[in-house]
């Protein structure tokens, strides 16, 4: 009903480049000052949740307003306390203490001078699953489909890489670690093609078809965990151990957990960077993202190419919950991924669902993530600050209008591409 | 506008013959799974009973002895010949209501397989079912508030979950269960606030502006649990809603017990369900509501102002989701919980499908979802040889099976997620 004229068919061709030169990512024709807030406004986002956390962080430490009870002068100085105590661990839990660090590289020492970075190599740990989440949802909404069930993906994953993990025994690692991430991929592959396919064939949305399969995803882990999948002499519902020919190698002794997932995930992000803007087949993935009937006058297979977006989406789903079972955790427990599948729809925005963004916003969650635990040690901060840091961000990128208002910033002539989605009415 | 649509949906039943059959089969299919899955391994002398008291009850009524083997195939022998019936010459508009008669002898044939050689109390099944269908119906409820007026709101999870956290934390500090449900009922209109702006002034993607809220309702919660409610143990009690037997009412045997010894929030879903169905349906004010959920530009040019509707909209429906949250702590167990709604603003949201964006068909698919919650709980107790796992699965496979169209095609607002943009 809002649709727009559907093009005529001589013109399809143009309106497609048309279509697809709106899209931010398209060096052609980009202005200056757009290209400026392209950036600026996520690096505003960032700053603006920052800020907004820190006055959430005020207003709920108690001493703060026992010190305000004193003086104004006081309360100020608690404030500020609370709140640079807060964001400093933060800093010293994601990336180390600067001091450390030196004294370490001066002592020479690997040991202490390792131990001294592990804070920053467990935030690229921690960033490594977002970075494939992420991708996922870039991917997914490239094609125009809105992929909400990264969590229920990143469990399948999760699951039929442990199984592959424990259940062959005997091959070695060069083996045993590909057949594990495939499996992994194919697990993810699965739950978002059912998706993708009801989305196709039945115009079912996938929002929705997402969200139940989430669902239906924890319901299928638990039943494994607790019935099939269960170490026969364990209490607790965790799978058996994952055979060591199957965990991705660490480059350090432990307790340092950095793996090769997080070149895995690099790599990955590269292939889809390749994909989508360096292939025919991207291409007609993303003219489906940007202008279904576009692409249907020009002879694009739409439906095959939403079907082919939620299963490669999904793919890169169950790569993020395959590498926290061969990378970190060795085993599958309930409920062992905390929201990495609603963080990447975040991380995704944030990163304007570009490979690179993606990455770059990766390192900021995972960053965050890390950083935050240290955080509640230190400063008693609980680690769900993150969260609300994480929504604030996410309504600022989805609404640039708000940040344009705060720090005066001009409209751009060409409003951003940003996403493309149908919502299940207009259909 | 009513008339039209209804029509519509009619004919479309009537001239579709794949959907006869497939109904038909589905009917056929539930009488032979009952006939020949449910009664493997009975020898003809087992009986079900089924409680049909609690031990509170006035009048104790002794309990139905059904022979279990005899009874399963009269209802296989009805499920298939309404199967029959409907492939040979099909029940037509009645086809619905054909659907509902077969679900029903299906899961009564359930309920006397599962408790075969076993005594069942049916009253206690009964009112788990409707303790567990209240917050997932009233997050429906808030669903079909919002999508008729054509705002998409998957963010009922968190307007849930924020309104149970906050009436507890209020409710302890003000000793009163009622300022803790009003302030939940008011945080939920806060959250539908935010949703609102948003979406309809910025014009957000309203599953983006969703997930905002259902993000930021988490953090937002299990911080000030984690930071708080866990620390000072006199912030999180709160005391809950005692039941208000209805005199008179509450003494009919079983249906007193299940309905009319209930706390306010099943009083109040009921109230709710029926005067919002009317007003959708029946009022001037809800064919505004549905004119701007169907054609907002059309709405716009016979003078309502669609912005206007819509913030109302999503403000009540917001307000709706804090009354279901509110159930969760003040309403049922008395104190907050980390993530403690557990994706029942989800199911609510599938049951808003499910029931065909209407109040009456949130609270069938409310009752149905609940139920499956119930008898998943029962699972054990009763040694259903299937894992409760499936039994909590089966709300989210159903509704998609709904939404693929195979039970006919849903009646979605058409503008439903459209942004209005005034020209």
């Amino acid at each position: 009903m809002n649709k727009p004229e559907p093009p005529k068919k001589q013109d399809a061709g143009k309106v497609l480049l048309q279509e697809l030169n709106r899209s931010p990512n398209n060096k052609k024709d980009q202005g200056r000052r757009r290209r400026g807030q392209t950036l600026l406004i996520p690096l505003l986002a960032v700053v603006t949740g920052l800020i907004i956390g820190a006055i959430f962080i005020i207003f709920t430490t108690e001493s703060v307003y026992a010190a305000f009870g004193e003086s104004i002068g006081a309360g100020l100085i608690a404030s500020w306390d609370a709140v640079s105590i807060a964001y400093v661990s933060l800093f010293e839990g994601a990336v180390g203490s600067p001091a450390r660090m030196i004294s370490a590289v001066q002592g020479g020492d690997p040991l202490t001078i390792r131990r001294a970075f592990n804070p920053f190599l467990e935030s690229l740990v921690a960033s490594t699953p977002y970075i494939f989440g992420g991708l996922a949802v870039a991917l997914g909404f490239r094609a125009g489909v809105f992929n909400i069930g990264v969590e229920g993906q990143l469990f399948m994953g999760a699951i039929f890489s442990t199984y592959a993990g424990y259940a062959i025994k005997g091959l070695p690692a060069i083996i045993h670690i590909p057949i594990a991430l495939l499996a992994g991929a194919l697990g993810g592959a699965i739950w978002g093609f059912i998706p993708g396919w009801l989305k196709a064939k039945t115009g079912g949305h996938e929002v929705i078809n997402t969200i139940m399969m989430n669902y239906i995803a924890f319901r299928i882990s638990d039943y494994l965990l607790t019935g099939p999948m269960k170490r026969p002499d364990s209490f607790n519902p965790v799978s058996p151990t994952i055979e060591p020919s199957a965990w991705l190698p660490q480059f350090f002794q432990s307790p340092i957990r950095f793996h090769l997932g997080f070149f895995i995930a690099l790599g990955v992000a590269y292939l889809v960077y390749w994909y989508l803007f360096k292939t025919t087949w991207g291409f007609d993935l993303r003219s489906v993202g940007t202008n279904p009937d576009a692409a249907q006058y020009a002879g694009m297979n739409v439906t095959r190419n939403i079907v082919l977006a939620m299963a490669l989406s999904g793919a890169l789903a169950g790569l993020a919950g395959a590498n926290e079972v061969l990378g970190v955790n060795h085993n599958l427990a309930m409920a062992f991924s905390s929201g990495y599948g609603f963080d990447s729809i975040a991380l995704s925005l944030l990163g304007n669902n570009h490979p690179v963004g993606v990455i770059l916003a990766s390192l900021l969650f995972g960053t965050l993530r890390n950083g935050a635990t240290r955080m509640q040690l230190n400063a008693g901060i609980p680690i769900d600050i993150i969260s609300i840091l994480q929504a604030v961000i996410l309504a600022f990128i989805a609404a640039p209008a708000i940040i344009r208002t705060i720090y005066r910033l001009k409209k751009p002539a060409v409003e951003e591409g940003g996403v493309t989605i149908r919502s299940w009415g207009g259909q | 506008m009513a008339t039209t649509t209804t029509t519509f949906h009619k004919h479309v039943e009537r001239v579709s013959p794949v959907r006869q059959r497939v109904m038909g089969a589905i009917f056929l299919l539930l009488g032979l799974i009952i006939w020949f899955f449910f009664t493997r391994n009975l020898s003809p002398e087992t009986v079900t009973s089924f409680g049909l008291s609690t031990a509170n009850a006035k009048t104790q009524l002794s309990p139905w002895i059904i022979p279990t083997q005899l009874a399963l195939y009269v209802l296989a022998v009805i499920c298939a010949v309404m199967g029959g019936y409907q492939l040979a010459r099909g029940f037509q508009r009645f086809t619905n209501g054909a659907l509902g008669i077969v679900v029903g002898l299906f899961i009564f044939g359930f309920l006397i397989w599962a408790a075969g050689g076993k005594t069942m109390n049916l009253v206690g099944l009964f009112n788990s079912t409707l303790s567990k269908a209240i917050p997932i119906t009233l997050g429906a409820l808030s669903g079909v508030l919002c999508e008729r007026a054509g705002v998409v709101n998957i963010a009922i999870e968190g307007m849930m979950l924020m309104a149970a956290m906050v009436s507890a934390l209020i409710g302890s500090l003000t000793h009163s269960v009622w300022v803790g449900l009003l302030a939940g009922i008011l945080v939920g209109a806060l959250m539908a606030l935010i949703h609102g702006v948003l979406s309809i002034k910025y014009k957000t993607n309203q599953i983006i502006s969703g997930t905002v809220i259902n993000i930021l309702a988490t953090g937002l919660t299990s911080y000030i649990s984690a930071k708080f409610l866990q620390v000072y143990e006199d912030l999180n009690n709160p005391g809950i809603f005692k039941p208000w037997p209805i005199p008179g009412l509450a003494d009919i045997p079983i249906l007193g017990e299940i309905f009319f010894n209930n706390n306010i929030f099943v009083y109040g879903m009921f109230v709710f369900l029926i005067v919002l169905q009317i007003a959708i349906f029946q009022t001037k004010w809800g064919l505004r509501l549905r004119s701007v959920g169907e054609h907002p530009k059309a709405a716009d040019t016979l003078g309502i102002n669609v912005f206007k509707t819509r913030y109302m909209a999503v403000l009540l429906g917001g307000m709706m989701a804090g009354f279901a949250g509110a159930y969760f702590t003040v309403g049922s167990s008395g104190r907050f919980d980390e993530v403690m709604t557990a994706g029942r603003g989800f199911i609510g949201l599938a049951a808003m499908i499910f029931g065909n964006w209407t109040p009456f068909g949130s609270f069938g698919a409310g009752v149905i979802f609940g139920f499956a919650d119930s008898i998943a709980t029962r699972v054990a107790i009763l040694g259903i040889p299937i894992p409760s796992e499936f039994l909590l699965m089966a709300p989210y496979v159903a509704t998609m099976i709904v939404l693929a169209g195979v039970i006919g095609k849903g009646q979605v607002p058409a503008a439903d997620g459209v942004p209005y943009e005034k020209e």
